[in-house]
């Protein structure tokens, strides 16, 4: 998994580095700079928070800090595909905990989890925002609403059909 | 010509839009020319998505839940042979009702959502786009400016309604050469999306918006600080601002003036309370977001201390609407106090969920009967939630409260930035206290003590009542702990962290006290306090129940009655869905 990630993000993280020397300077970049290491490395390695902090001049436990602050943020490699379940309230008032406990079942994760064979982290968060099609989860960046636990079974296993070819293939 | 419009707003894409956009593209394409296909935003009728417009010499054909199967029979019969399918169209449904989704609205903040292609500046402009800015910065001095919207009673659309014309006048006469604008786009309450249709739809508008405050204030810098869970409504920015500095619309001299104005996008990194302003500035400043005391107030100390204007997108998106239309034309909208019209997401037990917008002074009931079409499966209307995990719960009692700032205010809820969840009677208000404050106890930045471990506590307390522990003496120890945690913090996220449970104490007491005293959930809807039991007498035994049935609790010969082993069942309700018999009781 990290062999091949590596070969393929080589471009991201080239860019991340000419990120790093533009805007190293300017005001307020590290959020920015975060990010774009995350979008790199798929995490943010503990490296990358030195090397950061070595070139922007803030040390790494403030930069720690940060990290940890914010939801968005990582320490650790996500899977390929990264499931968000809302939590919002039109989905708690529509039974948004029988669809995150046929996502558990059906993954055998977790919130906050990785599955062994690297498809799928499952993760919460508070509203994506598109409550009429309550209860909703995001699936990387598309959006599955009016789920049912048969729905979620049924598009688990599109991804995983994909997930499986898509790795086959190259 | 005709049009083919697509409604591809997250909504619309979630409802299999994208299918049907590519049904409709291969048809197209082996079509002749004057028929244009493009995608649009959200037309806020959320529930009838995915929503098709045809348009053909100004008249507007809505289709409605449409499919790729019928997008292409739409194509063949409507646009090909000039039939229109009536059956599809809503406007021809047998009950005209559905029409009154948009009867009762008035629409300025979604003047163009759901009408213009989002990603065409040119649509933009053909509306009326940039139009305002440009009178702006002709015909009129920042004073005047700040005049008109003064004049036009306009107050914050983020939920706090400070007059908007106020804040920017504080900021033109704060001191200091360098200036900034900001648009927060935090939208983080849970609930509400808004903020977020109307950067999908229209994001033009909102930069004008920017624009105009730049021009009043005397800023030549502007930051949109906008969630990155919203991927599409961040594409749909950065490809407008690209399209206003190729127009020279933003950059040196905008539109041939002497006022320069740039925007850039900071992405959020997922932290609810960025949404208060001073929270977020440090955010942008690339530090943890965590408010300070005002004041200062940002209008004179914000980014890197310099004199800030912030406003919500919602609010921005009034501003050229105000200019072209005249300060008069909005202030005659409303109540006495709070002017112009408001933007509601509708959801929860609704039949018509989805983007509404409606003139202050209207009342709940009308919102949830006329514009939402009442609650769904025929259930009893309970209250509405408004503010999200700010707001509170305002019964169905009170539901000829009038949307104004101030009256909402008393009930004990807020306006907020335009939530609004409908419940029934199937909704558990302890449940769902206990739900808000689950949420905001998370999303606590740790700064003030109350905030941080008061609603730690709080939340102990309603778990207890939920799982059906509770003591006689929680209540007032709820009470006496949310006016504390009120009291002694400093940003709004802590001041108003207890008004879910305060205003669910205020209107469903009994509520609370059956959790209690009688260890019963009314609402049946607290796990530990219900339990399934099937009736003998209703039963026939079509074992329906035990093969849905995911924990096997349910045993029984087939054609005999059926009962529930209580030690395994989950209490998920799977068999009180499914029995065709109505057997299966909870109590």
């Amino acid at each position: 998994m990290e062999m091949s990630n590596a070969h393929v993000l080589k471009k991201e993280i080239k860019q991340f580095k000419v990120d790093l020397v533009e805007r190293a300077g300017s005001e307020g970049a590290l959020i920015y700079l975060l990010q774009s290491a995350q979008e790199s490395y798929g995490y943010i390695p503990e490296k990358v928070i030195h090397y950061i902090g070595e070139v922007v001049g803030i040390p790494a436990a403030e930069i720690y800090g940060v990290i940890t602050f914010y939801s968005q943020f990582r320490l650790r490699p996500l899977g390929k595909y990264v499931i968000k379940i809302c939590e919002g309230t039109a989905c708690h008032v529509n039974n948004g905990k029988t669809i995150l406990r046929a996502l558990q079942d059906e993954l055998g994760i977790t919130v906050g989890e990785t599955t062994e064979d690297g498809l799928f982290s499952l993760q919460s968060v508070a509203c994506l925002g598109c409550c009429s099609l309550a209860p909703v989860m995001m699936i990387n960046d598309e959006t599955h609403g009016s789920l049912t636990a048969n729905k979620v079974k049924k598009i688990l296993k599109g991804y995983r059909e994909d997930g499986l070819t898509d790795s086959s293939g190259t | 010509m005709t049009e083919i419009r697509v409604g591809l707003g997250t909504c619309g894409i979630s409802a299999g839009g994208r299918a049907v956009f590519d049904a409709f593209e291969q048809v197209v394409g082996s079509s002749r020319e004057g028929i244009s296909l493009c995608e649009t935003g959200c037309m806020g009728m959320c529930y009838e998505e995915v929503l098709v417009e045809i348009v053909e010499n100004g008249n507007r054909y809505l289709y409605g839940r449409v499919t790729p199967e019928k997008a292409r029979d739409i194509f063949e019969h409507h646009v090909r042979n000039k039939q229109p399918v009536d059956e599809w169209i809503i406007k021809n449904r047998v009950n005209s009702e559905r029409e009154a989704f948009f009867e009762k609205q008035r629409r300025i903040v979604l003047r163009h959502c759901g009408h213009i292609d989002p990603g065409s500046i040119d649509d933009y402009l053909a509306n009326g786009g940039y139009r305002a800015i440009q009178k702006v910065l002709k015909e009129m001095s920042p004073e005047d400016v700040i005049e008109c919207i003064k004049n036009s009673g306009l107050r914050g659309r983020g939920g706090g309604g400070f007059p908007t014309g106020l804040k920017w006048q504080f900021a033109r006469q704060a001191s200091g050469k360098k200036k900034y604008v900001i648009c927060n786009a935090d939208e983080g309450d849970p609930g509400a999306f808004m903020d977020r249709s109307v950067l999908e739809g229209d994001p033009h508008s909102v930069i004008e918006g920017m624009m105009i405050a730049a021009t009043a204030i005397g800023a030549d810098e502007g930051y949109i600080y906008v969630r990155a869970e919203y991927p599409k409504a961040v594409r749909r920015l950065r490809n407008a601002i690209d399209q206003c500095q190729e127009r020279g619309f933003l950059g040196r001299g905008i539109f041939g003036s002497t006022h320069d104005f740039s925007i850039k996008i900071k992405e959020g990194a997922g932290a609810f309370v960025c949404g208060e302003e001073t929270a977020l500035i440090a955010s942008i400043e690339g530090k943890r977001g965590v408010p300070r005391l005002r004041p200062p107030f940002p209008a004179h100390q914000g980014l890197w201390g310099r004199p800030t204007n912030i406003n919500n997108v919602e609010t921005f998106a009034n501003i050229p609407w105000i200019v072209m239309n005249g300060y008069e034309t909005f202030a005659g909208m409303g109540t006495e106090k709070s002017k112009g019209t408001k933007v509601f997401a509708l959801a929860g037990k609704i039949v018509r969920s989805g983007l509404a917008e409606i003139p202050m002074g209207m009342t709940i009931n009308e919102i949830v009967f006329d514009v939402g079409g009442g609650i769904r499966n025929g259930k009893e209307f309970k209250a509405v939630q408004m503010g999200g995990p700010s707001g509170g719960c305002i019964p169905a009692s009170m539901g000829d409260l009038k949307i104004d700032y101030d009256e909402i205010t008393r009930t004990g809820a807020i306006m907020g930035s335009g939530g609004l969840i409908v419940l029934d009677e199937d909704t558990c208000m302890v449940d769902l206290a206990k739900f808000f404050l689950t949420f905001t106890q998370n999303e606590s930045c740790g700064k003030c003590t109350f905030c941080r471990i008061g609603t730690k506590r709080m939340l102990e307390i309603l778990e207890r009542i939920t799982d059906g522990e509770g003591r006689e003496e929680d209540l007032a120890l709820l009470e006496d702990l949310a006016e504390k945690i009120k009291s002694s913090s400093l940003c709004g996220l802590g001041q108003t962290a207890p008004n879910p449970v305060l205003t669910t104490l205020k209107y469903f007491r009994s509520e609370y006290e059956a959790h209690i005293r009688e260890k019963k959930c009314p609402a049946h809807t607290c796990k530990a306090l219900i339990e399934y039991r099937i009736d003998p007498e209703l039963c026939t035994g079509c074992t329906l129940c035990a093969k849905k049935c995911p924990v096997q609790a349910i045993e029984g010969e087939t054609k005999a009655p059926h009962r529930v082993v209580q030690d395994k069942c989950i209490r998920c309700g799977l068999c009180f869905d499914v029995c065709p018999r109505g057997a299966v009781v909870r109590i």
